[in-house]
């Protein structure tokens, strides 16, 4: 068929790949529809792929769930209503999206969304279903009941990273201007902060320093204490990439995941030794030779205390701490220090710690070390969890933090936002608490009511007996969500707000590429969006001057103007701009400002000196001792089906289907059989679950998805220690014993509205007596 | 092998069943997933690889040989199509006779489905619709040539041996570069037999 002109064509292809206008003409008599000359010429033109007869309308989106960000489009019936999910050729998953994101447009017009505001006035009520006047007038009475009571500082608020960022301004604002209380904080204090905290000892800055695309021109990448094949799938397309280019690959993670199966060098290290690790890795790296002493010299101060303290971590002690072979140090010092571009990319698996600031610049001193940093295929990377976890972190959300990632502590950033915001410096309250922090202070009635937007803490905060202490004490408790969560279900009121599609706003990924989610539906008769409740709260609470709002938009422009001439500047970013390009990774201060894809290619870091400020690190020991009766480890974490807390998931059968429940992961060597009950016992609590017998994983680990309420809630087993800097929880290690058990526990089904019936759906496979081996691969040693 | 087709990758499978669930959305066979995930190592490590039609060439698709009542029709091009609803009587002769394993059976509406490329996207230019989200690729859709662009020095192989029987496939594996067999022996050891283990 060599006579078809557009054979030769080489721009086929390629205007297809970049859906492009141009159409090519058809002609039949060539290359008639069903042969398969037609198809590899290309059939007919992607732009002429719409059910246009349907009426159906693709809308441009990005996901909702992970920091990877996947451009999609949602359809759109004639009827206005999201309906499905259609790829989109987006610069950062070139149409290639996971299985969350596939089905998460089935959250949109899910029979369990709530409709209406729920309201009850004690805990031994039920909620019934009341107008939003009195939903809103009753938080309002008590928000002024309890303030007046027990003082400003008595009333909280707890945000979200899920949030967009207009509404994680909003949040930070809302609380220290109509509250005017000091306690505000989100749910990504359990999620990256730690990252964050080290980010801005060392480099003045708090982002991942290169984007995606950097990892394909990488020739050593270490990825540590992620599971990017489960939790971020969309990123395995890079990681892959850098390795049919020859890059090597280096995990550090204790279990042997999908990624790691076929690393060139999998470190299956002990739950907690990650920065003993590193820093032995720092050592032999000096010990070889391999320093980069020229680019220390210019680019770095601390070099000689870092040099100090690495010394006391000669490979021997540090194999002993973690529990490897110790050639491995040398080969992974080697791998990284030897190769001219190499990559360090890391998540919750050396955050969630309480050293874990520590772990993570213990990282940054290898790339800084080795001179890794601010160079195409060469740098540092944290994969933030949440899909704004980045962008919700950024504009004042934080207990610490005034937007513009200013600092709350500081005189000249105080009176820049109270400029901004209208209000008297000593109207601005003071820092306030991490969330975890604010959960101890609701146990000891220190704070006695909580408004929780977009969060889940039942099931995502540690220590589970702990939470529900703490909420049950709340005088009064109010949640914004779309589902009743888990946490929603112990409210006094429920706000019904929008999900993801029916509103429009910005979200910053992983590479802080500042990405636009469209509207694509109208919400439900009855859902407000977050800003409109927000805005009318403040309104009933006297501040209306100061959320006179009227969407998304509006907030933007706030948000970009209290940004402007800050390290996190929005003001060249514009919703105009990013529909236009896809997405611009901050700082972008002016609107012809390309923005910054990649930090420090200068040279020069954002602290007033440009050099990266190293950090001696000191490892120690987790805080849960082991001991007798206690001697392994329990490490928790994610499955590609879920996300989070699972309020989203949970419900949709598709993820239901694919992993119905949480498991024990565990090694033959403790003469389990797969499926049977195994409890988990710590000194928090203990609950059983089924064996998932693998050898991918230490002997002396224990593993379990979080995404579940108790009493299959893997949070009803950790541990509430904090780090000390970043507070973040160490959910990733805590001492715990394996026993024989009776009895599998079951899932319970996800709360409902009254008068609504669980969907059925969700109850797929619930009661199982089976673990579903299959669906996570991580199967079975011996057929049961 | 057909011109463009899909390459199936285990070496880059991550299990993550983004396939799986992208075949349901697909509006050729309403809501139900027509790929299978296998776990290929279970109990030692996570490797896991996608199935999908293999659309056989050569013989012509054992399914549609064996087919009664002539319900499994094959296109121009070689792409082998799910049963014809109006002739197929679910007898299940193609599940016996696919030596992948890739045709289901509806009991209660006694049909067959499977895989049939997503003929309604391919016609468009369009990849199918596993290939087109899956997030590692190990599901590929192109031409070897392309494959071979995006990723240097990969082979690939499309003749499996069963046993005595040879098949030639249009949809094509990924195999290791240092350990290229021709054919690639097919299919798995025995494991069960009417539910007991044959393994010892």
């Amino acid at each position: 068929m060599t006579a078809d002109p557009r054979a030769a064509d080489p721009g086929t292809t390629e205007s297809r790949a970049a859906g492009s206008r141009t159409a090519v003409p058809l002609d039949p008599s060539l290359a008639p529809p069903g042969t398969r000359a037609f198809r590899d010429a290309g059939g007919i033109p992607a732009d002429r792929w719409h059910a246009d007869q349907d009426g159906e309308t693709l809308v441009p989106t990005h996901c909702c769930f992970c920091g990877v960000q996947c451009g999609m489009y949602l359809r759109v019936d004639r009827g206005g209503k999201v309906f499905g999910v259609e790829p989109r050729n987006h610069d950062i998953n070139r149409m290639r999206l996971c299985p969350k994101g596939i089905n998460a447009y089935q959250q949109v017009n899910h029979p369990d969304r709530l409709t209406a505001p729920l309201l009850r006035r004690s805990r031994d009520e039920d909620f019934r279903e009341v107008s939003w006047d009195e939903a809103l007038d009753f938080t309002v009475a008590e928000i002024k009941r309890i303030q007046q009571r027990y003082g400003n500082d008595a009333f909280g608020l707890l945000g979200g990273a899920s949030l967009f960022s207009e509404k994680t301004y909003l949040v930070g604002k809302f609380a220290r201007v109509a509250l005017k209380s000091r306690h505000v904080d989100y749910n990504g204090r359990l999620c990256m902060v730690s990252a964050a905290g080290a980010n801005k000892l060392a480099f003045g800055i708090d982002r991942a320093g290169n984007p995606f695309s950097d990892i394909l021109l990488t020739d050593c990448l270490l990825i540590a204490g992620s599971n990017v094949g489960e939790c971020f799938p969309v990123m395995t397309q890079y990681v892959w990439g850098a390795r049919d280019r020859g890059a090597s690959l280096i995990v550090v993670d204790p279990r042997e995941t999908a990624i790691a199966r076929t690393a060139d060098i999998h470190v299956a290290l002990k739950p907690g030794t990650d920065s003993a690790f590193f820093n032995s890795v720092l050592n032999m790296v000096i010990e070889e030779g391999l320093t980069d002493e020229a680019y220390l010299a210019t680019h770095a101060t601390g070099w000689e205390e870092v040099k100090a303290k690495v010394a006391e971590y000669p490979p021997s002690r540090a194999a002993e701490i973690c529990g490897i072979p110790v050639e491995q140090i040398t080969q992974v010092a080697r791998a990284f220090a030897r190769a001219p571009k190499a990559m360090a990319w890391h998540a919750r698996g050396i955050e969630h710690h309480s050293q874990g600031v520590e772990n993570c610049l213990s990282v940054i001193n290898l790339c800084t070390a080795t001179g890794h940093i601010g160079r195409p295929g060469a740098g540092y990377g944290t994969i933030t969890g949440q899909g704004n976890g980045q962008g919700g972190r950024e504009h004042g959300q934080k207990a610490d933090l005034l937007p513009g990632g200013r600092s709350i502590m500081n005189e000249e950033h105080r009176r820049q936002i109270c400029e901004i915001w209208g209000i008297e410096e000593s109207e601005l309250p003071p820092a306030g608490t991490s969330m975890m922090e604010m959960v101890w202070q609701m146990q000891r009635r220190e704070i006695r009511g909580l408004i929780g937007i977009c969060n889940n803490p039942f099931v995502s905060l540690p220590n589970y007996g702990v939470v529900k202490e703490g909420y049950d004490a709340m005088e009064f408790h109010a949640q914004f969500d779309f589902f009743l969560s888990e946490t929603a279900a112990n409210a006094h009121v429920v706000f019904p707000v929008t999900t993801w599609a029916e509103d429009e706003g910005v979200m910053a990924n992983a590479e802080a590429r500042v990405v636009k989610h469209n509207k694509a539906q109208d919400p439900p008769s009855g859902v407000r969006t977050d800003t409109w409740v927000m805005c009318e709260l403040a309104r009933r609470l006297g501040a209306g001057d100061k959320f006179a709002f009227a969407d998304s938009r509006a907030v933007f422009d706030e948000l970009r103007t209290a940004s402007a001439g800050t390290v996190n500047d929005y003001y060249g970013i514009t919703y105009e701009r990013l529909e236009e390009t896809g997405g611009i990774a901050w700082p972008c201060p002016a609107t012809d400002h390309p923005g910054t894809p990649r930090l420090f290619e200068d040279g020069r870091t954002y602290h007033p000196d440009g050099k990266i400020h190293m950090q001696a690190v000191e490892w120690h020991p987790p805080m849960d001792p082991y001991d007798d009766a206690y001697p392994m480890s329990l490490t928790t974490g994610r499955t590609v089906a879920h996300f989070l807390s699972g309020n989203q998931t949970r419900r949709l059968g598709a993820l239901v289907e694919q992993t119905p429940r949480p498991w024990a992961e565990l090694h033959p060597s403790h003469g389990f059989r797969n499926g049977e009950p195994v409890r988990v016992v710590t000194r928090r609590g203990s609950e059983v679950f089924p064996a998932l017998v693998t050898e991918a994983i230490r002997p002396d680990t224990v593993f379990v998805p979080y995404h579940w309420p108790v009493p299959t809630a893997a949070n009803a087993l950790t541990i509430d220690a904090l780090d000390p800097r970043s507070k973040i929880p160490e959910y990733k290690v805590c001492a715990c014993r394996i026993e024989h058990a009776e009895k599998i526990d079951d899932v319970p089904a996800p709360p409902v509205a009254p008068g609504q019936v669980s969907y059925p759906e969700t109850q797929v496979s619930r009661t199982d007596p089976l673990p579903p081996t299959a669906p996570q691969g991580r199967g079975t040693s011996e057929r049961s | 092998m057909m011109g463009r087709t899909i390459f199936i990758d285990p070496g880059r499978c991550i299990g993550c069943q983004a396939c799986v669930s992208a075949c349901r959305e697909c509006d050729s066979h309403r809501g139900k997933s027509m790929i299978h995930l296998d776990y290929t190592d279970e109990g030692r490590s996570v490797a896991s690889l996608p199935t999908v039609c293999m659309h056989c060439e050569d013989p012509v698709a054992p399914c549609a040989e064996v087919c009664p009542a002539d319900a499994i029709l094959v296109t121009v091009d070689g792409v082998v199509q799910q049963a014809d609803t109006t002739r197929c009587i679910g007898c299940a002769n193609c599940v016996n006779a696919c030596p992948f394993g890739v045709p289901k059976i509806d009991l209660q509406a006694k049909l067959q489905m499977k895989c049939n490329l997503c003929y309604d996207r391919t016609a468009y230019g369009l990849a199918p619709m596993c290939a087109t989200v899956c997030p590692t690729g190990a599901l590929f859709y192109g031409t070897v040539e392309e494959l071979q662009a995006e990723r240097p020095g990969v082979q690939v192989a499309d003749t499996f041996t069963f046993g005595r029987s040879e098949v030639r496939t249009g949809v094509a594996m990924v195999v290791p570069a240092d350990r290229v067999q021709w054919p690639v022996p097919g299919g798995l050891p025995v494991v069960e037999i009417n539910g007991k283990d044959v393994r010892r």
